[in-house]
């Protein structure tokens, strides 16, 4: 378990590698109910979307960051909220890498302890494809559950 | 602010109004829980292990960040003649401004209540801002800022999502 006050601004995150295939972008699609082509159609999004194959859907990449957060967590980390920018797609055939830095560690009025983090996602090829700022709440102490917090207690 | 940069009245209105508000298809389910853990192999015990679900979350949750899962409509169903559209308030602003290329520049969620097995969430969709013309390297256009919140079966907030979007002619 993390508490917080194991984690200290600039603090890394272990990364993440992961080799992503046709079935890694055609499963997430699906898992996440999203049936638009440029997501498993070869031929749609090369010819309609003028990029060089089938890629990730943003969803999919919100799963692979909470996955990414939590694993460094455990599942007494509670996600408070996330913001993605996408610059640039990943394709089958990439190796992108998830890594992530401690920004800032706060206490709110509530007694919520907080965890501010900046994730990139990026590929072999050097390419920033996805920037995420992540909030998450993590234990202020052994015996503390962020996910007893509702309502007034919670403040994401 | 030009006139080609005012807001016709009737999208003026829209601001801050909800719109679209929605049930959605079905139940959240298990099913797609594993499935959308299994794609991003995510062993996150709290989505499999129930004994560390009932004593962290009093039972069986989602991943926060599928909310948006539960509102994708089904590719087809009976009766319906036109495709469903997630984020039609997107889709509704192409239209009216005529910009036939749209993006999704930036997208945060913010988590509230956990969504759990069994709940039917219902959402709807609030546009926040739209923009001057403006023109960037994919051509010219206006950003929009559409809000979608959602809401458990005991009408408690379990997320609110917002979306800036670019509509916009080559």
């Amino acid at each position: 378990m993390i508490t917080i006050d194991k984690v200290t601004a600039g603090d890394a995150l272990p990364s993440l590698s992961y080799d992503v295939t046709s079935t890694t972008v055609v499963l997430g699609a699906l898992a996440t109910r999203d049936w638009r082509p440029q997501h498993h159609d070869y031929h749609f999004a090369t010819e309609r979307n003028g990029v060089k194959d089938i890629f990730l859907n943003t969803p999919n990449q919100a799963a692979w960051f909470e996955r990414y957060i939590t694993d460094w967590t455990g599942p007494w980390g509670r996600l408070g909220r996330m913001t993605f920018r996408m610059h640039d797609s990943v394709f089958p055939g990439d190796t992108m890498t998830i890594a992530g830095v401690v920004t800032d560690v706060i206490s709110d009025d509530t007694g919520c302890g907080w965890v501010g983090l900046d994730i990139t996602l990026t590929t072999g090829d050097s390419r920033v494809c996805t920037t995420c700022q992540a909030r998450v709440a993590v234990p202020v102490s052994p015996d503390d559950n962020p996910w007893s917090r509702s309502r007034d207690s919670w403040r994401p | 602010m030009t006139a080609v940069d005012e807001l016709p009245p009737d999208i003026a209105a829209l601001i801050d109004q909800p719109q679209y508000e929605l049930a959605g298809e079905f139940p959240v389910e298990r099913s797609y829980i594993w499935t959308s853990c299994a794609s991003v192999e995510n062993g996150n015990p709290l989505f499999w292990d129930d004994a560390i679900a009932d004593e962290l979350t009093g039972g069986p949750i989602a991943p926060p960040s599928m909310v948006s899962t539960w509102f994708r409509p089904h590719h087809w169903a009976p009766g319906r003649t036109e495709q469903a559209l997630p984020l039609q308030v997107h889709f509704d602003l192409k239209a009216a401004f005529e910009l036939p290329e749209a993006v999704m520049s930036d997208n945060t969620i913010v988590f509230y209540e956990p969504v759990r097995p069994g709940d039917v969430l219902t959402t709807l969709q609030r546009l926040r801002s739209v923009s001057a013309q403006k023109q960037t390297k994919l051509g010219t256009g206006r950003f929009w800022v559409i809000d979608v919140e959602y809401r458990n079966p005991r009408d408690e907030l379990v997320a609110i999502e917002s979306y800036t979007g670019f509509g916009y002619r080559r």
